[in-house]
């Protein structure tokens, strides 16, 4: 029996000639990534180890992006013990405010991704860099301190779920319709321990950052990691960042799957969760009146360029709602200049938006856009649980850019075809 | 070893948030995070909490984030065992790391009951529904991560490995 697309990669990594779904094996990682809020705990644990090094020095990323710049003396101690520990160990690859970026967007971005590596990250959307053909699973903060120490992890082998994506998406619908559509139709444990392979000729209309989307929100089904096969887009994406070689795996063509599931990307319409799970889909059409507070663009599932140039081409020339907050974070400080440069942040200031320093904030409730009891936000981000954005009482819609800017400009959840440009005035 | 406790009792999909909320993550001391430990979906959990109480739950639990926060914090709750029809794969890897004590039975989690006493043994591999006396088989770990719990957690683990190793050398 052939092995999955995963399969090969945690094979080459375990230097075995095969490896079997269940089976336990240990590999060796190629990059080991951690945050400001997971990395404290690892820095801890590592110490108990009594190492001196750690066991690489360009092998380690470290990225300040949760709860930075500083939103209290807790967390602002908790980067400073990190800052310390990055320091004294001469730890590379460590990106702090000014040039930090969203974890999950800045790494391929610095060119730390490559297709064929197997890396792990105390961060569950470590499994976004399955976009570029890599093996990539969030661990915990123990599993970042044992890898930091001996550059190795463990691993269950895991079996796997096929996606074949067909036919074209129409306008308005991105990767994140197509990965909530999924979770709705598996559900947040559908995929639980699984590998999440997508395939199909409906990848040719995929940029490569809707498939970061998609595969970001692999872990929201529950899966292990999400992959995509490496194809021109790949290859295009990657001669902007990365400068080594690489090695491209594909699945035996006997691999075996646990399910296909064959998704026609020209029947989608744009998709929303509704609160509190993101398996809660329903399309834009279906939602009905929904009144809202507040709208976030930004996280590492949707904080992209292509992200901002959607929701400025439907902000262009129109107001946010009076009674509507809307915050948008560029993910990395290069997006960020890329949109001032292209103009979106004036377009997104002049709609009376709200644009912040790359953060994961407010997608966790830790800051920049925290929600009060009762208020409802629409958000590009990833999870929706109960209290997720703030108070318990809380409500979370996820929702592509589209539709978030869309909807800032209502205040009620809108299907973006429905926003007409304001007309000049001749004047 | 044999643990005994009250159980309190959850449903599927208990995510990470609902453990502990992302704005506790400011600090990493057990005991400060086990203060707020279920806060968001149940609040009188810590009112109610005794040491040695078993945490029973459905599908999926601890989904969500990779914060090793939410096993700490059950732990240092008081907490003796979760067990869960499954667990969600990132939180599964926390709790054996760190040391929590988590069992999956599909049949056991679906019978018993909020505030049910149970005994479980895990040298045996039996869990025992003292309030109705039904025994359930525990299904036992693999040989690696039975390693991982006899010594402690990982970075016990990784320690011994490496003194081996130091010891080999010197030798």
């Amino acid at each position: 029996m052939g092995m999955t697309m995963s399969q090969k990669i945690l094979a080459v990594h375990a230097e075995v000639d095969e490896v079997k779904a269940g089976q336990l094996i240990q590999t060796d990682i190629n990059l080991v990534l951690g945050n400001d809020i997971t990395s404290p705990i690892a820095i801890k644990e590592f110490s108990r180890i009594g190492l001196e090094h750690v066991f690489s020095r360009d092998k380690i990323a470290i990225v300040l992006d949760h709860f930075t710049p500083n939103k209290d003396i807790k967390a602002a101690q908790q980067c400073q013990m990190i800052r310390e520990f990055v320091k004294e160990k001469g730890i590379i690859n460590f990106f702090d405010v000014g040039e930090m970026g969203i974890e999950h967007v800045l790494l391929p971005e610095k060119g730390l991704i490559a297709p064929g590596e197997l890396i792990i990250g105390a961060d569950s959307h470590t499994c976004t860099y399955g976009a570029l053909g890599a093996f990539a699973t969030g661990v915990g903060s123990t599993d970042m301190a044992a890898a930091m120490a001996t550059g190795k992890c463990w691993f269950k082998v895991p079996s796997a779920l096929k996606f074949v994506l067909k036919g074209r998406p129409p306008h308005f619908v991105c990767g994140k319709d197509i990965i909530l559509h999924i979770i709705g139709l598996i559900g947040v444990n559908g995929a639980r321990y699984k590998s999440m392979e997508f395939s199909g000729e409906g990848l040719k209309y995929l940029s490569m950052d809707s498939r970061f989307t998609i595969a970001n929100m692999a872990v929201e089904a529950g899966g292990k990691n999400g992959i995509f096969p490496v194809d021109d887009k790949t290859r295009d994406y990657l001669k902007t960042c990365l400068s080594e070689k690489f090695t491209i795996y594909e699945p035996d063509d006997d691999s075996s799957y646990e399910k296909v599931y064959e998704i026609n990307l020209s029947s989608l319409r744009p998709t929303i969760s509704l609160p509190h799970s993101p398996q809660n889909t329903v399309t834009v059409d279906e939602i009905g009146h929904t009144p809202i507070d507040q709208v976030v663009i930004g996280s590492c599932t949707n904080g992209r360029l292509e992200d901002l140039r959607t929701a400025a081409q439907i902000l262009k020339g129109n107001k946010v709602a009076k009674n509507v907050r809307l915050i948008i974070i560029p993910g990395t400080q290069k997006i960020y200049l890329q949109a001032l440069e292209e103009n979106l942040i004036k377009t997104f200031i002049q709609a009376g938006a709200a644009v912040s320093t790359p953060t994961c904030g407010p997608c966790l409730g830790g800051h920049m856009g925290v929600l009060a009891k009762g208020e409802r936000a629409v958000a590009t981000t990833n999870r929706n649980f109960r209290g997720r954005m703030g108070h318990p009482e809380s409500e979370v819609y996820l929702s592509n850019p589209a539709v978030a800017a869309a909807s800032a400009i209502t205040g009620i959840i809108t299907d973006p075809e429905k926003i007409k440009k304001r007309p000049k005035l001749p004047f | 070893m044999k643990i005994k406790g009250k159980v309190i009792k959850y449903g599927d999909n208990v995510d990470t948030d609902a453990i502990i909320p992302a704005r506790y993550l400011n600090t990493f001391n057990p005991k400060e995070l086990a203060e707020h430990c279920f806060e968001g979906i149940d609040p009188s959990f810590r009112e109610k909490v005794k040491p040695g109480d078993i945490i029973v739950a459905g599908h999926n639990f601890g989904s969500g984030s990779s914060r090793e926060h939410a096993p700490l914090a059950i732990k240092a709750a008081g907490i003796s065992c979760v067990l869960a029809k499954t667990f969600a794969r990132i939180f599964y890897r926390n709790s054996i790391n760190i040391g929590l004590s988590i069992l999956e039975c599909s049949q056991a989690a679906e019978d018993i009951k909020d505030r049910d006493e149970v005994e479980i043994d895990f040298s045996a591999g039996i869990i025992k529904n003292l309030s109705n006396n039904r025994l359930y088989q525990i299904e036992t770990f693999p040989a690696f991560i039975q390693g991982i719990i006899r010594k402690g957690g990982l970075i016990n683990y990784i320690k011994e490995a490496f003194n081996k190793e130091e010891n080999r050398r010197e030798k």
